[in-house]
């Protein structure tokens, strides 16, 4: 549990985060991934609850955690006025076996701004350079606060294939991000939060079949009656002839749909079905209570 | 990429490498530089142009004493000054936070510091003995005076250091920690004998406050190694009083370190 005054950011939780795996924290801004980050990581005592981090609490254990961790924060704590080969260096000495640091500058795209000073770098440049300085010291477990916020698209695969490496090289990856697409490509688990609490975990495909086939289009004559369908299904005619049905359908929800054409001796011509996308969950997720289409009824 | 698990950096390491980092970053910000490194040799041409007068009988200069005292000022800044402002900064900016997130320990964190802090006071000092001898004909000292220097600037520059330190802990912005952090500073050259010489033209009680805080020693000791032993009778005790300094010092240094242990923090709580 984590509080700022009378407000509790995290309350509840329980996560586990596997080996040589990268799970995925998702949630709308607020919904406490930070929070429960900066527990991880040592930088806030929860205020109840205990953490264990590769089996060690993060606050008492601090300095045997340390070496094993690698952190990339949101933004700050960078000294301005160094040049980003510099920076990178300095991380690098903090470590018995660090990383190359050249090695990482050309991976990141960062040699040409090697000699340029921090404030006058980018600020996907700086991002990158955050994320080799959490890389550099060779981590067992990588924590990313929104690895590629701010980042061009090819940095953002850049960013995303260096992450499927550590994997690859056992290294636990445990990142936040508001970009679905980021989070269905790279996480083995994804845990979506809303105010401050787990609302859903499992793999993206567990999350998505779950729901099942999200919405049905059928195609058959326009301008039947609607009506008796509609006391079972969300049923709308899009456009004349283009029937719309949507929310979580399973086997027999579709064939009493299609049993229903067949009563109507409606001339079906084409079916096509969407299965949920990650993002579909997550919305319906975090969206209020009521308020996501579909639920009301 | 494998992963390896295995012995820590030393301590030493990490305290050189950081304090190259603080070094760097110190000379390349060009307003520090001015600001905090330059002004004490500043203050020293301004009094000692203008107070350029002899004191009677002794034929030194005031210019050559506010010379030797002035390192006491200098001292005092770049350890006092630049260590507090500079903690609160890194508290505020997050540069302490993202290192509490590697395996950097508090010590060579302040190590670090440390290093700027004592290659500032030592660029500082050989800049007012400069401006001193070159443009004040301030006599340089024989040998056993070099060595009352060396020990009086260490342990000047650590106690100035260790209070900077603490005195951090209470500056809730980096903002404001230039303000807070020169009232103390600003005060103590009054009653301390620093812009004012001789002290005794101060009230007794105050110079008894002065004699509790390190300044007034730091002052008196610079002015020991600098100026002939004549001017001794222009002191409070009208002697060096060598041993007293040391033994001053040395309590603020522990104070200092006492309170540096028990208000240290990472972050700030209130964010």
């Amino acid at each position: 549990m984590v509080r700022y005054g009378d407000t509790t950011a995290v309350k509840g939780v329980s996560l586990r985060a596997p080996r040589g795996r990268v799970l995925a924290l998702l949630g709308h801004n607020g919904a406490g991934k930070t929070s429960l980050l900066q527990v991880c990581e040592g930088f806030r005592k929860p205020d109840g609850g205990t953490v264990r981090v590769l089996g060690l609490d993060p606050v008492a254990e601090h300095d045997a955690l340390m070496p094993r961790l690698g952190i990339m924060l949101q933004s700050g704590g960078v000294y301005p006025w160094a040049a980003a080969g510099e920076i990178l260096r300095l991380f690098a000495s903090f470590a018995a076996h660090p990383l190359d640091p050249d090695m990482l500058l050309d991976r990141l795209g960062l040699r040409k701004v090697e000699k340029t000073r921090f404030r006058r770098l980018s600020g996907g440049e700086q991002q990158r350079l955050s994320l080799a300085v959490a890389l550099v010291g060779r981590p067992e477990l990588v924590f990313l606060d929104e690895p590629t916020a701010g980042m061009d698209t090819e940095a953002r695969h850049t960013t995303w294939q260096l992450i499927e490496e550590l994997r690859s090289d056992g290294v636990s990856v445990l990142l936040t991000t508001h970009l679905l697409d980021e989070a269905e490509r790279l996480a083995d688990d994804v845990v979506i939060m809303r105010s401050g609490e787990v609302a859903a975990t499992g793999t993206p495909a567990e999350l998505t079949a779950a729901a099942g086939i999200d919405l049905l289009e059928v195609r058959a004559d326009p301008g039947l009656e609607l009506a008796p369908l509609k006391a079972r299904h969300e049923v709308t005619e899009t456009s004349p002839g283009e029937y719309a049905i949507t929310g979580a359908l399973d086997t027999h929800a579709l064939a009493d749909v299609l049993a229903w054409f067949a009563a109507a001796d409606a001339h079906v011509t084409a079916v096509s079905s969407r299965r949920r996308t990650l993002e579909d969950v997550y919305l319906s997720l975090t969206r209020q209570h009521g308020v996501a289409v579909g639920a009301i009824k | 990429m494998t992963v390896t698990t295995s012995a820590n950096v030393s301590t030493a390491a990490m305290s050189l490498s950081r304090g190259r980092i603080e070094v760097l970053q110190f000379f390349r910000d060009r307003t520090a530089m001015v600001f905090t490194f330059l002004f004490p040799a500043m203050l020293l041409l301004l009094f000692g142009t203008i107070f350029g007068d002899s004191y009677d009988e002794t034929g030194v200069s005031a210019s050559q004493v506010y010379a030797a005292s002035m390192l006491a000022y200098g001292v005092l800044t770049t350890g006092f000054v630049t260590m507090g402002s500079g903690l609160a900064l890194d508290r505020e900016d997050g540069t302490l936070k993202r290192l509490h997130g590697t395996p950097l320990p508090v010590t060579a964190y302040l190590m670090g510091k440390a290093i700027l802090v004592l290659t500032l006071s030592i660029a500082e000092a050989a800049l007012i003995i400069l401006v001193g001898v070159l443009v004040f004909d301030m006599p340089l000292p024989d040998a056993s005076h070099w060595l009352t220097f060396a020990w009086l600037m260490l342990l000047s520059v650590l106690t100035c250091s260790l209070l900077g330190v603490a005195v951090s802990a209470i500056v809730k912005r980096a903002r404001s920690a230039g303000a807070i952090l020169n009232v103390p500073v600003v005060a103590l050259q009054f009653i301390s004998g620093i812009f004012i010489h001789p002290i005794t033209q101060l009230p007794s009680w105050l110079i008894t406050v002065a004699s509790l805080f390190p300044v007034k020693w730091m002052g008196q000791g610079f002015r020991y190694v600098f100026l002939p032993d004549s001017m001794k009778s222009m002191e409070a005790a009208g002697a060096w009083e060598l041993g007293r300094t040391a033994l001053v010092l040395g309590v603020w240094c522990v104070i200092g370190l006492v309170l540096c242990l028990a208000t240290f923090r990472w972050s700030d709580k209130d964010r």
